[in-house]
């Protein structure tokens, strides 16, 4: 059966076709997670001394203000979720939105209105196509984030923070030097009372599992807990009397949006070391379910490519049997 | 003499991390030099800055820090910096060149001209 035989020809090449081009994503995700997990590694420190010296900070100031104060009456909830710009990374998105579905399931049963940040088209996406609204969103650098990428999205955060959900964000004034200039994008918009950050946590190259957090206002239980062991062995006097370089209400102003720039960017190197792990796994599944398919479909061929050639020479045989019983008669 | 435990860290790497006698920095409300069991202190730095740092062996190290704040609780002194440079990975030129051209009748050229000269302190070329 010639039919056959080309079209397993065909669907051989195909896969083969697929293979190849599934074998380059992965080589490529391979070589980006160690470089993600490299700045993953190398931006600890920066997240770490600056939880430690917060937490103190805010031990020592005895402040209340707005970032260390959870609000009493929550209206509005900033929910950030971060989402790759490209598919092809198995279930890495599908399990980050059902976590941010969940999330934002929550705060509204809770009676909060969640207000929804993205960064990523595949998030974007996704809301949008259920029709829900998407205040601000972010894409392009889901790979491989900048800290100017985490500034941007984390002012935005941070100037809705700063007005609360009563207020409504507008410019700067005249003669004003606010820690935060809202973007154009974000004036006349209303702020938020709270901020959840939805991302995917990297853990190891194998497990990579999404987080729901609160991170404004910010709980000094969670900062305790955070580092626990490395500011143990520093003698544990955290009572120390602090001096504050301006005043502490100042330095907390400061303080604020280069904490949520710190959240927000070590979020998103999180996540884009996880994007590229859950890619390198999904492309390495496809490869191999390429080339399985490959050694079936080669064994198909052959098989029918034996018939064919069985089928032809028994028709010979056949024939040649056929004459030479015509010649003898 | 006594030392202290300097770390300088960046938001992207650990930039500096030893043991010093003493350190300079200019916090916004004016400089400051910290020596070991000076009292703890949280301080925000210039939005760009020379920070110099004496380690206990080795020659003076400088570099230019942005965006930065310092904590200091008695034993160890940390800088948190946005971004920091030493002063010999400083393309010199490069900064001064942008010092040059920068145009200070806007808030965006003097903050240029503000980043090119702490360049160039950290690198030791500019005025002090």
């Amino acid at each position: 059966m010639p039919a056959q035989l080309r079209v397993l020809r065909r669907r051989i090449r195909s896969s083969r076709n697929i293979a190849q081009i599934t074998k380059a994503q992965e080589t490529v995700a391979m070589s980006r997670i160690s470089k993600a997990q490299a700045r993953v590694e190398n931006s600890r420190p920066y997240v770490r001394e600056f939880t430690n010296v917060l937490a103190q900070a805010a031990k020592a100031a005895a402040t209340d203000h707005p970032l260390l104060v959870a609000r009493e009456n929550v209206s509005r909830v900033g929910v950030l979720v971060i989402t790759s710009d490209r598919g092809l990374a198995g279930g890495y998105n599908a399990n980050t939105l059902r976590l941010a579905n969940h999330r934002l399931t929550e705060l509204a049963d809770a009676g909060h209105e969640p207000v929804l940040f993205v960064v990523g088209r595949k998030g974007r996406d996704f809301f949008r196509f259920r029709g829900r609204e998407v205040v601000q969103s972010w894409t392009g650098f889901s790979e491989q984030p900048a800290y100017e990428n985490a500034v941007e999205v984390a002012d935005s955060l941070a100037s809705a923070f700063l007005v609360g959900g009563e207020g409504t964000i507008e410019g700067p004034e005249e003669d004003e030097d606010p820690p935060v200039i809202a973007p154009e994008e974000m004036r006349g918009l209303n702020g938020v009372d709270e901020i959840h950050i939805v991302f995917t946590a990297f853990e190891t190259m194998l497990s990579q599992t999404p987080e729901a957090r609160q991170i404004a206002p910010l709980s000094l239980e969670e900062l305790d807990s955070g580092d626990s062991d490395d500011s143990s062995d520093e003698g544990g006097d955290s009572e120390a009397e602090y001096d504050f370089e301006p005043d502490a209400e100042q330095l907390f102003d400061v303080l604020l949006p280069k904490y949520l720039r710190t959240r927000v960017f070590a979020a998103m190197l999180d996540a884009a070391a996880s994007e590229s792990a859950a890619r390198r796994r999904a492309m390495k599944a496809a490869t191999d379910n390429a080339n399985e398919l490959i050694d079936n479909l080669t064994r198909e061929a052959n098989q029918a490519r034996q018939a064919q050639i069985t089928q032809e020479i028994s028709e010979i045989v056949g024939g040649a049997d056929a004459l030479a019983s015509q010649g003898s008669d | 003499m006594a030392e202290m435990q300097v770390d300088l860290v960046a938001v992207e790497r650990q930039v500096w991390s030893g043991t010093a006698e003493f350190v300079f920095a200019r916090t916004s409300v004016g400089e400051i030099g910290i020596l070991p069991r000076h009292e703890p202190l949280i301080a925000q730095l210039t939005e760009a800055g020379m920070v110099r740092i004496d380690p206990t062996d080795g020659e003076s190290v400088r570099a230019a820090v942005f965006g930065g704040f310092l904590s200091m609780d008695g034993e160890k002194l940390t800088i948190l910096a946005e971004e920091a440079e030493l002063g010999d990975e400083i393309d010199v030129s490069a900064a001064q060149q942008a010092r040059d051209s920068a145009n200070e009748d806007d808030a965006e050229g003097r903050a240029a001209k503000a980043r090119a000269e702490a360049r160039l302190a950290a690198a030791g070329q500019g005025s002090e």
